[in-house]
């Protein structure tokens, strides 16, 4: 454990107690984790999260902290500000807060960096040592930059379009190599504080670094880089830990930083597309001027509230396919109305949600479980695919490329090979768009142009309000 | 051996025992086959198609006289049974519970009779299963007359005049012909409902894209050889109910209720009949029994309080070329068991043959011994398509196989120079690592949100950083882990916080 010297007799009482604090404290974060791989376990998975932090910061605090009036307020006003943020955030917000909350931690991080290398303890000039806070520094710098522009980009302040300056990649390697040498190497090997400006340079340039890699990735990738970002505070944790010895942030840090690349890969998969292609690719800027694929796109069918009605009325199966849409609209709570209405009359509802669908991993399942959907008729795209040429009817709520079929069909697609729910396999099709747009792909849908498709024209909200209207 | 075919003299019988592709077989199984001249013509068979596949076309008389087996549907009638030699075989429909003197006079003749509706209903007598045949026909055929009675689409369809909504059909019944309706009636494009007392069919009635009515009541009305059995008065009251009230919401209703050699029981009452929306159609398949509604007259189509109550008794014999062809293969499999052209006999040893022969060697041997048949097991589902491992999948394994290597070497060599601490510290990291990854990639993806706010607000461990730097005796040092400390807080209370409130919004 890292000790100060002033404090090192207090500590040493309790440093096999802490020691063990800290083991349980691991260990009821990895039961958190173990806990989320079931709706029926996932409430008791947090209380041991919350548990677990309980131990860890009551163990610090008996460490041999002298200085309480001035950390206990702080602690007291950080959890407050906390509690207010999670009471009143909307859960179509919920991305925006997950970001807000990684770009602390890399903030968190680089400020810890900063104070251990000040505060210069007994070992601050071992060269592992150094790297270490090298490192967790960098990290959190990208971290706590990118978040925010991440957040930016999710609330919609920052254009959603990717930029793309010239040389970009030029530039980030640029960046990456001078932390290196000639900075790292100067800070390494510098006396006392003496390579402080160095760290602060590098601190400089891991937050314009996080700048400018997340400006250069489009709305619809958030998912992706949410998840990557989790990643990275995760690792801004542990390399923290490794910085100051201590295991228990080594521990959640690793735990943090694994679920978050998980969650990218499964992301990136669930896309077609490799993590790199996310961050580098600038996706949505070749295809985006043309729609792609020579094929002819015939006439959309329009219908009416009144006929979407008749067809939910007569439909023994229906499926909803939400997207970031439907988020939009805030349209959750009216679907789930009609949801309850034709399951009240015997007809089969249920939900499929693509692995991207929205701006975070799992956020349409946060939003229909917000509208007391219940999860258990909230499928999986893999659950629901084959089952779809059985079914009646699908509605698809502002989504597009996930149920575009040219990702099956047409291999020059720039979505070609990307999962997608397969609803043109159903009877019929009705498609919930607020006007011909292409998607975040900036390919063209055919499914729109299909002949079982209907196109319902119009804010999601309202033509579904209209739409439950119609039903009795 | 020689095989005849007589021409078919029931008034208004348009099937033929056998069709041209069936006389084929039944050469290449060894017997010699002639057909009374214009047999086939109401099957649409002329008889150059027969001689083309190889028969002689006789007339009836030589027919009858010449042949060693005959082959007919219906079964025969006085008159024929007088025409037939003594010691031929004749091979038909029987109905050999109900035609109790026809096997006596078919005896007095010294002619041995195999009923074809006596074949036992075990999975080996599948293929020879006439009734099944006839049955799968009569359900298609059904439908068609009901469509044809029926002034609206089955299907729904959203047009550019408008909407149409589907018609709604209720099969009772959910043997062969009551599954041929339901495929029918689903691939028309109604909305199909089934209800059968068996609860073994569920399954199958779903295959078909139906509902499965149930009522809420247990009884197993699996009977003995695939048939369903004869209810509980309390059972036949619920089911009663149920049936009234779907009549009244439905378009069509095809009922299939027969029992062997019984009369069929009465489930459409005229009242049910009365509720139904004008313009409906009834088609009962059980007419021959008397019919399952009430209302239904054999042979007819009567029009009751506006709907259309079809009591056809030869719906297979309005497909005579369908039916003729199937009851033909039917045949060419019994007489194959029979032993072909070389070695026709009855042998009693075979299930199949002693269940079906009712009269040989001028004695009744119907019925045959009891044998308990079992019911047959409700089918297997088709097993779940696996995902294919590709490739690619493979090469991914090599590829990480060669990263795991890779990484230890690399280990090991951060190991050669290091202390010891490092080690132990990085000995806990990639455990971490490992741990974390085993147990993240269990998590359902649709908690993936609250695993990213819960991950945030562990990952808020760092306020322990801050916290060990407070007491620093350096200002800036203080300034900087409060400001650590504050924001790490604000990420811990706050994502704990929100994790519970989305938990709580998941409900079954």
């Amino acid at each position: 454990m890292i000790t100060l010297a002033a404090t090192e007799s207090a500590a040493n009482e309790y440093q096999g107690l802490m020691a063990m604090a800290y083991l349980v404290a691991g260990l009821l974060f990895v039961l958190s984790l173990g806990g989320l791989s079931r709706q029926e376990t996932a409430k008791r998975g947090n209380i041991y999260g919350i548990i677990g932090m309980t131990i860890a910061i009551a163990a610090t605090l008996l460490s041999g902290i002298t200085n309480f009036a001035w950390l206990i307020p702080l602690m007291i006003f950080g959890a407050l500000i906390g509690m207010a943020l999670a009471k009143r955030v909307e859960m179509t917000s919920m991305p925006e807060l997950v970001a807000i909350l990684h770009s602390f931690v890399g903030l968190a991080a680089v400020l810890v960096g900063l104070a251990s290398y000040i505060n210069h303890g007994d070992k601050a000039h071992e060269i592992v040592h150094q790297i270490e806070i090298l490192l967790g520094v960098f990290i959190g710098g990208v971290t706590f930059t990118g978040s925010i522009v991440a957040f930016g980009k999710l609330r919609g302040s920052i254009g959603s379009k990717p930029l793309l300056l010239p040389g970009r990649h030029l530039a980030n390697l640029v960046m990456v190599l001078a932390c290196i040498w000639p900075l790292g190497v100067k800070f390494i090997g510098a006396d006392g504080t003496g390579g402080l400006i160095a760290l602060i340079i590098v601190t400089v340039i891991s937050f314009i670094l996080g700048v400018h890699l997340i400006m250069a990735i489009g709305g619809a990738d958030m998912p992706v880089v949410v998840s990557m970002l989790n990643s990275y505070s995760g690792w801004a944790a542990a390399a923290s830990g490794f910085m100051l010895d201590n295991n228990l942030l080594i521990i959640t840090g690793a735990l943090v930083g694994s679920s978050g690349a998980i969650l990218s890969y499964i992301m990136c998969r669930a896309m077609n597309r490799s993590l790199a292609n996310v961050i580098f690719g600038g996706f949505g800027t070749t295809a985006g001027t043309t729609p792609a694929g020579g094929e002819e796109q015939g006439t959309v069918t329009e219908t009416s509230a009144e006929e979407v009605a008749g067809m939910m009325n007569d439909a023994g199966s229906v499926v909803f396919v939400p997207g970031y849409g439907m988020a939009v609209a805030q349209a959750q709570h009216v679907i789930q109305e009609i949801s309850d209405t034709l399951r009240g009359k015997g007809v089969d509802v249920r939900f499929a949600i693509h692995p991207v669908a929205g701006r975070l991993p799992g956020h349409m399942n946060v939003l229909l479980a917000e509208a007391r959907v219940p999860y258990d008729i909230v499928f999986e795209m893999d659950e629901i695919n084959e089952d779809l040429p059985e079914t009646d009817l699908v509605v698809v709520v502002g989504a597009n490329d996930i149920v575009n079929p040219s990702a099956l069909e047409d291999a020059g697609s720039p979505i070609a090979g990307m999962p997608v729910i397969e609803a043109w396999n159903a009877r019929t099709v009705v498609a919930l768009k607020r006007s011909m747009a292409a998607g975040y792909s900036g390919v063209e849908n055919p499914l729109y142009f299909r002949d079982n498709t209907r196109m319902l024209f119009g804010d999601a909200k309202e033509t579904l309000t209209a739409v439950s209207e119609n039903l009795n | 051996m020689l095989i005849g075919i007589p021409k078919e003299v029931a008034a208004g019988e348009c099937r033929v025992a056998a069709a041209p592709e069936n006389v084929a077989k039944f050469i290449k199984l060894g017997f010699e086959v002639s057909i009374e001249a214009g047999a086939g013509q109401a099957a649409k068979f002329p008889d150059a198609l027969y001689e083309q596949s190889g028969a002689t076309v006789l007339s009836a008389a030589e027919v009858w006289d010449k042949a060693d087996i005959l082959l007919k549907i219906r079964p025969p009638q006085d008159s024929e049974v007088e025409l037939a030699r003594e010691g031929a075989t004749l091979i038909s429909l029987i109905q050999p519970a109900q035609n109790g003197d026809l096997l006596e006079r078919l005896a007095k003749r010294g002619v041995n009779a195999i009923a074809m509706d006596a074949v036992p209903r075990i999975s080996r007598a599948q293929s020879m299963d006439a009734l099944s045949s006839m049955a799968n026909i009569a359900g298609y055929r059904a439908m068609v007359e009901a469509a044809g009675e029926f002034g609206r689409f089955f299907t729904g369809q959203i047009t550019a005049a408008g909407r149409v909504p589907p018609a709604k059909v209720l099969v009772i019944g959910a043997g062969v012909a009551g599954l041929s309706a339901i495929g029918t009636a689903v691939k028309l494009g109604a909305i199909v409902r089934a209800f059968d007392t068996r609860p073994a069919v569920k399954d199958e009635v779903g295959s078909m894209g139906a509902e499965f009515l149930e009522l809420e009541f247990e009884e197993d009305g699996t009977g003995e050889g695939g048939y369903a059995k004869v209810m509980s008065k309390e059972f036949i009251e619920a089911e009663m109910k149920l049936f009234a009230e779907q009549a009244a919401e439905v378009d069509i209703i095809v009922t299939t209720a027969m029992i062997p050699g019984k009369k069929s029981p009465v489930l459409i009452t005229g009242e049910m009949v009365r509720g139904m929306k004008e313009g409906s159609v009834i088609v009962d398949l059980a007419a021959e029994g008397g019919g399952n509604c009430e209302l239904t007259r054999p042979n007819e189509k009567v029009v009751e309080h506006g709907v259309t109550i079809l009591g056809y008794t030869d719906l297979p014999s309005r497909l005579p070329t369908q039916a003729s062809t199937l009851y033909g293969n039917n045949l060419v499999k019994l007489l194959g068991l029979l032993g072909g052209g070389e070695e026709f006999k009855l042998d009693f040893e075979d299930e199949i043959v002693r269940g079906a022969t009712v009269v040989r060697d001028g004695e009744i041997t119907w019925p045959p011994p009891q044998t308990a048949a079992p019911s047959p097991p409700p089918k297997p589902k088709p097993a779940a398509v696996l995902p294919q491992e590709d490739g690619e999948a493979k090469g991914g394994s090599t590829l990480s196989g060669v990263l795991l290597g890779f990484a230890c070497l690399l280990l090991l060599a951060l190991g050669w120079g290091s202390g010891s601490e490092f080690l132990d510290q990085l000995t806990v990291f990639t455990l971490s690592c490992f741990v974390g990854y085993m147990v993240v990639w269990n998590v359902t993806p649709a908690l993936h949100t609250p695993l990213m706010s819960v991950t945030n607000a562990i990952s808020g461990i760092i306020v322990l950083g801050g916290m060990l730097f407070i007491s620093s005796g350096n200002q800036a040092v203080q300034i900087l882990s409060g400001v650590a400390v504050l924001i790490a807080t604000i990420n811990v209370a706050g994502g704990f916080l929100v994790t519970q409130r989305m938990l709580k919004m998941f409900r079954k």
